[in-house]
């Protein structure tokens, strides 16, 4: 935990009140998000019991697995919620726009117009369809084992949404604990925030009621069933085990039905409260503008989803189990860069989150003193616009001379190196030569506003914001070296020892 | 009884027969605290290009070049070295050499016997295969790095510390756990778990650690080999011109860990933010007294004895914002103490010092986490001096050890890593707490 978020908690737990770590959201909410509330059963690993689903607050589709210890039906439980999920995905697939090109990207791509976001509840709900996926991508459709065609897409989809959570500027797929606390600071502790119920009660308290009696109140797992998957033990005595053993003896069709009935209505009570919640808690966050590099991530959304339904409509082979040494290696620097990137973007939107680069010595914001904008320099055969401007910060910025590669977010193409840093204990003094972004040509002044000016307020940091990063070269797949066990298969190909697989 | 030197020649000659003439592709060649791996890989890598093919050099970090270059050019004079570079390095003195060669492009070097490289500028090589390949600090390359040049060399000689620390990530995903090409791991931990029968060597003598640290270093970090110090008793010394003044705890500290090697500075138990102000001002005061002493550090290399000057002090940390704040206090007491080098145990790893002051990663802490608790950090901290180190921490690390035991998950398949860090400071702790000078 940084110190300003450690300082917000201890506000919000003064004050009663949430304290917002941003002054931006830095995560994309759609127009129509679908929320998904699922809960298992306990005792056996991600067996679903029911999902509460869709894109309309007011008719969210329940699902119940029929009878959830016997494993075929779980798979039946797969195509119901695939024929829920699936033709969304395949109708905002189909709606795709060409992406502008630019003086880097030349080749044509096309993005969808618009990408699916589902909102789980929680990390688990996460988990949750990640092992949805594990389990059901690699079924057969045809054979002894055969499944319908709607489950193994099903599997490969959640895959998808889960892999893709794993990124941190992806919105596609949302933990709503996770949204929140990435926005506002509560005055209770992580795992008491882990609870949606307990953290909403703290963000948004009913009328007339404080954060602290609410989230207290939360608590109660009665009144406030736990937001899943697992279930409330209470529930699974009181409810759920007698629902299970009249469905074992129920004598006829009619018998049945009636027990079912009952289920669905008592694990619908379960899931409805959270359901309201997660869609209050896309309100909340909805309400607060979004910052500048949220819709440059969404669109780079779309392009990936495009992507991947381009490739399920002509590869169309599942995921492997486990990533080849390449695979990896190209995701972990993915996963780095784009984490890199993202923590930078929003530093750059939002001055809190710039603030605690400040504290760390990362970055500093002071008042431009001296300026020579116009300083023309000749390093080599060629003469250089190197413009000089002497910055005074009380930022405990760690700086030394030769520092390179600093920027400004109101001049994102502009480079500072440090010529001299002078402290004198409270204030400090450094001098900046900058680079790039001063127009072409070295006669004349610089351009109008292209160099901070005497009194500017300027921030400089080492983040990179975006633009081109040189990742180097990865081997091809068969050119898996030794060192990492030689060349692997291209793709997984499932067999039918997959198909036969036990679901756990 | 043969003497250390014995010793570790015969290793040196043992490694170089086994990379030359094994079928395996690789070797590895584990190296405890200071025994002498840069020299392995200065001898080996003249001794190969000696025989007239080129020898390629990888290391982790421009410094580690820029120093290896430098002993590679005073070996072997008449050989031609290249170093590899990015397009505006500019080489410090040490490396312009008359037979030294910068380029950032390979095809610039090809007349070159040797050239050295990081890691990543090696990825951007992206054509041509080399017969020889020396990869120094293995330990610290990371597995994906390694995926992406190995194709570059024919064999190659793994060098490294397996006690340091592990290479790490800025994302944190489980997804690999287990898996033997797992990006995240260590270079020579992804070799290994590929090719199980990697020949393995080790060097036997740390020249650097003092005969009172060797056996505490290897029963705390290195439990599964053995190593000794190169030096006796009688080589290393420390004198202290200036007597202390009464009983001051800081001049106190000092008194032990000169006669003993080892020093623990221990303040009165609180749980303190990370920058706790008073270990802060203690450990750069323990700085500041030892120049002011006028220690004297008698040593092998120097029998007469030398002054301890303050580019031979180091001062460990875990956090950079306590290394900040050490170095603002050293410049407030001013004078020499403010040269002292400090820094965290990622950047301290192979680099030696006569005398090391560490703050205690667990210090005033509420919790142990994983990043506390890492074997390698404490490994790295407290295995850097020649002649003493001073650890500086609050009473009470004991009993945290004891609330807190390693629960980290265990994946199937993952390699486990010995010792864990509980048990290795566990053992660090026990033994420090027979040199413990309470302050006040």
């Amino acid at each position: 935990m940084s110190g300003l978020t450690a300082m917000a908690r201890v506000l919000a737990a003064e004050t009663g009140t949430r304290q917002a770590i941003c002054t931006l959201r830095h995560l994309h909410v759609a127009a129509r998000p679908i929320v998904l509330v699922p809960i298992t059963l306990a005792g056996e690993t991600n067996a679903p019991l029911a999902v509460l689903v869709g894109d309309d607050r007011d008719r969210p589709q329940l699902i119940v697995t029929n009878r959830p210890r016997v494993r075929e039906e779980r798979l039946r439980f797969a195509e119901r919620l695939g024929a829920e999920l699936l033709l969304p995905i395949a109708n905002l697939a189909r709606r795709t726009e060409v992406v502008p090109t630019t003086r880097r990207t030349t080749t044509v791509r096309r993005r969808a117009v618009e990408a699916p976001q589902i909102w789980v509840p929680n990390p688990a709900g996460v988990e949750f369809l990640r092992l949805l996926g594990r389990m059901t991508r690699f079924r057969s459709t045809v054979g002894q084992w055969a499944v319908a065609p709607s489950v193994p897409t099903l599997g490969i989809w959640a895959t998808w949404f889960a892999e893709q959570s794993e990124f941190a500027d992806s919105s596609v797929l949302v933990a709503t604990t996770q949204a929140l606390t990435a926005m506002w600071a509560t005055g209770q502790s992580d795992l008491e925030d882990g609870n949606l119920a307990a953290l909403m009660a703290w963000i948004d308290p009913p009328p007339g009621t404080s954060a602290a009696d609410a989230a207290a109140r939360a608590e109660d797992t009665i009144a406030f069933p736990p937001a899943g998957p697992a279930t409330d033990p209470q529930f699974d005595a009181v409810v759920l085990e007698p629902a299970l053993r009249d469905l074992d003896a129920a004598p006829d069709d009619q018998v049945r039905e009636r027990v079912l009935a009952r289920l669905a209505s008592g694990l619908r009570d379960q899931m409805q409260p959270t359901w309201d919640r997660v869609w209050r808690a896309i309100d909340l966050l909805d309400a607060v503008p979004a910052a500048p590099h949220v819709a440059v991530r969404w669109e780079r959304d779309r392009e990936r989803f495009y992507a991947f339904a381009d490739y399920l409509n002509t590869i169309g082979l599942p995921q492997a189990r486990q990533d080849g040494a390449v695979r990896g290696a190209r995701r972990l620097t993915d996963l780095e860069v784009r984490k890199s990137t993202f923590d930078a973007q929003r530093a750059y939107d939002d001055a809190l989150v710039m603030a605690e680069y400040r504290l760390s010595g990362e970055a500093f914001r002071g008042i431009v003193v001296d300026a020579d904008a116009d300083r023309v320099v000749r390093p080599s055969s060629r003469r250089v616009r190197r413009p000089l401007i002497t910055v005074t910060t009380r930022d405990p910025a760690r700086l030394a001379p030769g520092d390179r590669e600093l920027r400004d977010p109101q001049r994102p193409t502009q480079e500072a190196a440090v010529i001299d840093v002078e402290s004198d204990g409270a204030q400090t003094r450094i001098r900046l030569e900058l680079s790039g972004g001063l127009g072409s040509g070295t006669t004349g002044p610089a351009p109008s506003g292209s160099v901070p000016a005497v009194g500017d307020v300027v921030t400089y940091t080492r983040l990179k914001a975006g633009g081109y990063t040189h990742r180097g070269t990865f081997p091809n797949r068969e050119d898996t070296p030794w060192t990492h066990g030689g060349p692997p298969a291209e793709y997984y190909v499932p067999t039918s020892h997959d198909a036969a697989e036990d679901w756990s | 009884m043969t003497s250390p030197a014995a010793d570790a020649e015969a290793a040196f000659q043992r490694i170089i027969a086994t990379f030359t003439s094994s079928a395996q592709p690789g070797v590895v060649v584990d190296s405890p605290p200071g025994a002498g791996k840069s020299t392995l890989v200065v001898r080996s890598s003249t001794q190969l290009a000696a025989d007239g093919e080129p020898v390629m050099v990888v290391a982790q970090t421009n410094s580690q070049v820029d120093d290896l270059v430098a002993r590679i050019a005073r070996r072997a004079p008449t050989l031609r070295i290249g170093r590899l570079s990015r397009a505006d390095y500019v080489p410090s003195p040490d490396v312009q050499r008359p037979n030294v060669q910068v380029s950032s492009d390979i095809r610039k070097l090809a007349d070159c016997a040797i050239i050295v490289g990081t890691a990543s500028k090696w990825v951007w090589v992206t054509e041509g295969r080399w017969p020889w390949a020396i990869i120094d600090e293995a330990y610290q390359m990371r597995s994906d790095l390694l995926l992406r040049i190995a194709a570059r060399f024919d064999r190659i000689l793994f060098v490294g510390d397996p006690g340091q620390l592990d290479p790490f990530s800025t994302v944190e995903t489980n997804r690999w756990a287990g898996v033997p090409w797992d990006p995240m791991q260590s270079a020579v931990a992804a070799l290994l778990r590929n090719n199980p029968d990697t020949p393995q060597e080790r060097l036997p003598v740390s020249w650097r650690l003092p005969p009172s640290a060797a056996p505490i270093v290897q029963r705390a970090f290195y439990p599964s080999t053995t190593f000794t110090a190169g030096t006796v008793p009688e080589e290393r010394s420390v004198h202290l011109p200036v007597a202390g003044v009464g009983a001051a705890a800081v001049d106190e500290v000092i008194n032990l860990a000169s006669e003993t090697g080892w020093g623990f500075y221990e303040l009165p138990a609180r749980n303190t933010i990370r920058t706790d102000a008073e270990a802060v001002a203690a450990t750069a005061a323990i700085a500041a007294r030892l120049l002011q002493r006028g220690t004297e550090t008698v040593c092998e290399e120097s029998p007469g004895g030398r002054r301890l000057t303050a580019d031979r002090i180091a001062i460990g940390a875990a956090h950079r914002d306590q290394v900040a704040a050490i170095a603002r206090a050293l410049r407030a007491i001013g004078g020499a103490a403010s040269q002292c080098r400090v820094d965290t145990a990622n950047r301290l790893q192979g680099a030696e010092f006569d005398m090391t002051i560490v703050l205690h990663p667990l210090s005033g802490r509420r919790d142990a986490t994983a990043f506390h608790l890492e074997s390698g950090r404490l490994c790295v901290l407290t295995s850097r001096h020649r002649h003493a180190c001073i650890v500086v921490g609050r009473a009470g690390i004991p009993e945290l050890l004891d609330a807190h035991p390693s629960v980290e998950p265990v994946h199937l398949k993952s390699l486990l890593k010995f010792p864990d860090g509980w048990e290795a400071n566990q053992a660090m702790l026990g033994h420090l707490g027979q040199h413990t000078v309470p302050a006040l």
